[in-house]
């Protein structure tokens, strides 16, 4: 009998150099959104904290760290990176496998926000996007998550499908930011 | 001619280019401009609409004439201003509108015929006949009036946008924008000091001011190495800020490899910036404006800030015999920097009759210039004075009629500057931008000493806002000489006195405008053309509405402006649509299929973003509709594998699940068995149908929805915007899974066979009747299987986490080629669905009903939902309306076309008898005919009869017999069996 074999979103597209910025496609395990039902974001977080050491993140955070991380996904929504999550959250939130749905890439080394500043239309200045923090924005045309998850490290997220054109689009950034030397 | 021991280039390095096919020299540091000049090339451009010669008017971004086109081929690059761009080893450009060259223009006999071509010629002239204009008359308008030209062939350079982000954006490096920059660093404050520059520090460069004791450019480049040192500080040399828009939105053009030979690989020709400031500084200094009077256009007579700017900062002086004339103390300072370096000056014109007076050179007091000889270029000027006029030999005239505050930023966002009489000029109105302060000449404030005064001050007051402290600063030493302009727009006399030079716009023009009623500035303007293309009246607007002001005997603040535009100047469509050329216009999303999708000669087709199979072209097949054929009765009669991981797929759960989708769709979803799937269709608030698709439970409180392929985001939208805004109360949550599956379609009599062998589990009718959904384990992978049908066959759709979807593709392709199936694409998919009347996009195109589709019964009488009220509007429900029929050809013509247009079989095919129009159509291997589906009025009434079909366009009329629009196994047995 056959058995299916498994191929991860930039498969033959990555890693790659350009100048002193490396970008990585990051295997983060399983990917969960959660998303709580009505009053009880309180109570999955909670839950979360004892079952994953991790809180539900507010607006625009992350909470956790390498292998468990939650990122904030939107309103009502964030995403669990790393561990299977606990059936009892199910109780409280719609818990929705996504591990195959998204590219996740790393982006690391001096020069990377000026890297992202060539794609990504908000404020990653150090001072005001710190370690933790996340973003849903735009990566040029498309839609992603972005999160600082290093000094000089960014964790991008953009859908599975788009992977080509994540590649594509940070490569030609990569190349500019390099060109100024 | 150069001028030993001036200027701020480098004598060390010699540069060769080419200039209209001819090699120059100069050195690193000077423009086009500079370097033509230092060569005594004066002659540049030959005007827009009358061919005449022309030189350079300034030294900056401003200039109207000296425009040349760069480069060649793919690269070439027109309309570049000689002022701006830098030579390096081996610039090659040419001059533009000239024909066959520069020196000799046959098209300069527009000159000789100019009595006839005054403001409103082309309105006049040209109206008879009509036909004429577009065909004949604009097209060689065009031809002889213009600007340079694109190459026509696709951009080679790279052009790239960024963004960047700052607590305070200084707009121009002179002396008030590096002291604003300066001080708001030293707080700490995040600053850009941005500048269309080569090289900062503005007019301090172009004179011989000293500040805090030591020449300007020395003063100036101590200040910016601080600032370079700065990590809070960012440094934006040949950097345009080209707008202002709301909420500190700053468009700017960095203008990165036009100034070098060695653009490194990657690196953009131009950046688009956009900047986001919490506060501005605008510190853009003060534009020149000329003196109307006649010939005022010769080669050689510029503005005598260009004049002190050749001389100072390129060590070049525009001519050898140089005389001055203008209204204001800056005469003065001109005809000193010219004796300083020893050239001789020929006379000093001023048209005050208190003017200062001089014990170096003569001033002719109450003098003006009014008029000027020499071909190609200035030989003499003559001046009149009360005594009378006299003939003045001279190859250089710096004129100077005052300056204008560069007051256009202020004015994006629909502010107009208010007239300041001290200046004769418009400045800035206080607050027409928000969070932007305007300091130094922007600000009307034109010596030294107010600049920087002004540029601490800006500082200051933007760091308060900012909650930081300002740092004591003392303002440091320089000229506060005075300005004592007296108004001077144009010289009275006969012949044509130029005041638009980029438009060849005269005073004549404007005064001809204002008698045939043309008095609104805007009027003026349109009819003119004065204050148009690429220099956006820079040099001219303000004159242009002094002379208009008189002509209407009105004042200049009562005549006003025109509007300010962004951008400040022009910007390249390449760098504003920078990374989006080709493919990259839109981001490409491809399914797990599509490696092995291309391998089999699949032609692609765009679904939104997605890219989806068209169909897979095999060894003999020579047209798409073999293989579509082939495709479609392998479906049919043994097994078809299809891609439609595309389709919409949302993950509703919560305890309202089953209430939201009551409400969302039209049919009922909280009464539909786990386990099961059903057919459900969304209306929009208008009552028209949205989208269709089916949607399985899962569990309890779990359902899955799918959408269209083209829909999928917009219903997302749709579910969160009657969640949030009609239904919060219901607690559901939904989250889009399209891209976590990868789903394919497994259809025709063989395809449980197929699947059985790759499930770990048999199927049987008995757990998978038509309709039923649940999970499987595939080849060891937890998946989701549905009974569901697209093509009215025995069929499943097979769902696998995204990672194995290339794999199981592959298997499934193989396995499906064993039983004598294999892949379908796009055009069987369509074929198949037609043959059973199934609808698309094409049907539901967003001005059909439920009852247009005949699917007006699954609008559920038992419940409310979106768009019910609104679908049972009288109108919607009437005798008469377009409704889905299917269509067979029945005579000679067998052709059916979608677009195509229904009449009765004897009416004439006119608008006034249209009776519908076709939307979808195939030809049907199975039937073996051309089947139709179409929109007729009453149609489903009238099942039988023969319809006529034209197609206008193509002219092709076929005769119909209207039928039920499911031609093909009506009873649906198939997809039970």
């Amino acid at each position: 009998m056959d058995k299916l074999i498994a191929k991860t979103p930039c498969d033959g597209l990555l890693p790659l150099s350009v100048g002193t910025v490396k970008l990585s496609e990051e295997d983060v395990g399983a990917i969960h959104s959660i998303s709580p039902y009505k009053g009880k974001q309180k109570a999955v977080s909670e839950a979360m904290k004892v079952a994953h050491g991790m809180a539900y993140p507010s607006a625009n955070r992350s909470t956790g760290k390498a292998g468990a991380r939650a990122v904030w996904f939107g309103p009502a929504h964030a995403m669990m990176m790393g561990p299977e999550p606990d059936p009892a959250l199910s109780e409280n939130a719609a818990i929705v496998d996504q591990s195959d749905a998204w590219a996740v890439v790393r982006l690391e080394g001096a020069g990377v926000e000026d890297v992202l500043a060539r794609v990504v239309p908000v404020d990653l200045r150090k001072a005001q996007f710190k370690r933790g923090h996340t973003a849903r924005t735009l990566l040029f045309h498309m839609t992603a998550s972005i999160t600082r998850v290093g000094e000089n490290a960014f964790q991008i997220m953009v859908f599975r499908s788009m992977a080509g054109t994540l590649v594509h689009d940070l490569k030609r950034a990569m190349e500019g930011v390099a060109a100024r030397g | 001619m150069r001028i030993e021991g001036k200027g701020l280039i480098d004598r060390s390095e010699t540069v060769p280019f080419v200039f209209d096919g001819v090699r120059y020299t100069g050195f690193r540091g000077d423009t086009l401009a500079s370097a033509l000049l230092a060569n005594e090339q004066r002659l540049m451009g030959r005007s827009f609409k009358y061919h005449r010669p022309r030189g350079v008017l300034t030294a900056g971004s401003e200039e109207p004439n000296a425009l040349v086109t760069v480069g060649e081929g793919a690269a070439q690059n027109p309309n570049v201003r000689a002022t701006m761009q830098e030579i390096y080893p081996e610039l090659s450009a040419r001059s533009q509108n000239r024909w066959p060259s520069l020196n000799f223009d046959l098209m300069s006999i527009n000159d000789l015929a100019a009595p006839f071509l005054g403001a409103g010629f082309y309105y006049k002239t040209f109206m008879w006949p009509k036909s004429f204009w577009e065909k004949l008359y604009e097209p060689v308008i065009r031809r002889a009036a213009g600007l340079g030209a694109l190459s026509g062939a696709d951009n080679v350079d790279k052009y790239e946008s960024a963004y960047a982000f700052c607590d305070l954006l200084v707009i121009g490096a002179g002396p008030a924008g590096l002291m604003a920059a300066l001080v708001a660093a030293r707080a700490g404050a995040d600053v850009i000091l941005a500048d269309e520059n080569a090289r900062m520090g503005g007019r301090l460069l172009s004179e011989t001011y000293a500040v805090d004791g030591k020449p300007g450019h020395v003063w100036a480049d101590e200040v910016l190495s601080q600032l370079e040192a700065m990590e809070n500080v960012r440094l934006m040399t040949r950097t345009t800020i080209a707008g202002a828009y709301d909420q500190g939105t700053f468009a700017a053009l960095e203008r990165f490899g036009h100034h070098t030979e060695h653009r490194p690989s990657g690196a953009p020709l131009e950046t688009y910036w956009r900047i986001v400031a919490k506060r501005s500084v605008l510190a853009a200094g003060a534009l020149e404006r000329p003196v109307a009077f006649r010939d005022n256009d010769r080669p050689g007579i510029m503005t005598a800030g260009a004049v002190r700017a050749y001389l100072n900062r390129w060590g070049v002086s525009p001519g050898r015999n140089v005389s001055i004339f203008g209204n204001t103390d800056d005469i003065h300072r001109t005809a000193r920097d010219l004796l300083d370096a020893g050239v001789h000056v020929a006379a000093v014109i001023d048209s005050r009759h208190d003017a200062p007076l001089s014990n170096e050179y003569e001033v002719l007091r109450g003098a003006q210039v009014c008029g000027s000889t020499g071909r190609k270029g200035l030989e003499a000027i003559t001046v009149r004075r009360a005594s009378g006029e006299e003939r003045i030999h001279t190859d250089c005239l710096a004129m100077t009629g005052g300056w204008n505050p560069s007051v256009h930023l202020t004015c994006h966002m629909n502010g107009r500057p208010t007239w300041n009489r001290d200046i004769e000029a418009f400045v800035p109105t206080p607050g027409a931008i928000p969070g932007m302060i305007t300091a130094g000449a922007c600000n009307g404030s034109f010596s030294t000493v107010s600049c920087l005064r002004d540029g601490i001050e800006a500082a200051k007051s933007s760091l308060a806002e900012l909650g930081l402290k300002a740092p004591k600063t003392p303002v440091p030493d320089a000229e506060d000489d005075p300005y004592n302009i007296s108004q001077l727009w144009a010289v009275p006399g006969t012949g044509r006195a130029w005041l638009d030079f980029q438009n060849d716009v005269t005073v004549k023009d404007v005064k001809q405008a204002a008698t045939e009623n043309f008095r609104s500035v805007e009027h003026m303007k349109r009819y003119t053309t004065q204050g148009m293309a690429t220099d956006q009246g820079k040099n001219s607007n303000v004159a242009a509405l002094a002379v208009l002001a008189d002509a209407t005997g009105r004042g200049i603040p009562e005549t006003g402006t025109t509007t300010f535009r962004p951008p400040y100047s022009p910007i390249a469509i390449a760098a504003l649509g920078a990374g989006a050329e080709g493919s990259a216009f839109k981001p490409q999303r491809f399914t797990t299929s599509h490696p092995a999708s291309l391998k089999r000669n699949a032609p692609m087709i765009e679904a939104g973003l997605w890219y989806r199979p068209s169909y897979f072209s095999k060894d003999g097949e020579t047209t798409w509709r073999q293989s579509c054929d082939r495709e479609v009765n392998m479906v049919r009669q043994a097994v078809g594998i299809c891609d439609v991981s595309t389709l919409g797929k949302i993950d509703i759960q919560g305890p309202d699940a089953g209430a939201f989708l009551d409400f969302v769709y039209t049919n009922m979803f909280s009464t539909l068995k786990v386990g099961r799937t059903r057919y459900g269709l969304m209306l929009r608030e208008d009552g028209y149908v949205m989208d269709d698709g089916t949607t399985a439970r899962l569990g309890e409180t779990h359902y899955l929805m799918t959408t269209t392929t083209a829909a999928a985001g917009e219903v997302m939208k749709h579910l969160e915007f009657v969640h949030q805004g009609l239904r919060p109360d219901l607690d559901v949550t939904f989250t889009s899974v399209t891209e976590h599956w990868a789903q394919f379609a497994v259809a025709g009599p063989k395809s449980r066979e197929l699947l059985s062998a790759l499930l770990d589990t048999p199927l049987d009718d008995e757990n998978w009747p038509f309709m039923a959904c649940g999970p499987v384990s595939v080849l060891g992978v937890q998946g989701r299987l549905f009974r569901i049908s697209f093509s009215g066959e025995h069929a499943y759709e097979i769902a696998v986490p995204a990672r194995y979807g290339a794999n199981l593709f592959d298997i499934l392709t193989e396995r499906a080629e064993a039983l004598g199936g294999g892949l379908y694409g796009m055009e069987a998919l369509n074929v198949l669905r037609i043959e059973k009347g199934f609808i698309t996009h094409a049907e539901i195109h967003g001005r059909t009903t439920a009852y247009d589709i005949g699917m007006g019964r699954m609008v559920s009488q038992k419940k409310d939902c979106i768009g019910k009220t609104m679908s049972e509007r009288p109108g919607l429900e009437e005798a008469g309306r377009e409704r889905l029929v299917g269509l067979k050809p029945i005579g000679e013509s067998k052709e059916l076309l979608a677009g195509a247009h229904l009449y009765n079989e004897e009416a004439e095919p006119v608008r006034t008898n249209d009776q519908g129009y076709l939307t979808s159509v195939c030809y049907s291997p199975t039937m073996e005919t051309m089947l139709g589906l179409a929109f007729l009025a009453d149609g489903p009434d009238r099942y039988g009869e023969i319809v006529k079909m034209v197609d206008h366009l193509r002219d092709v009329t076929t005769l119909c017999e209207v039928v039920n629009p499911v031609f093909f196994d009506p009873e649906g047995g198939r997809v039970r069996g």
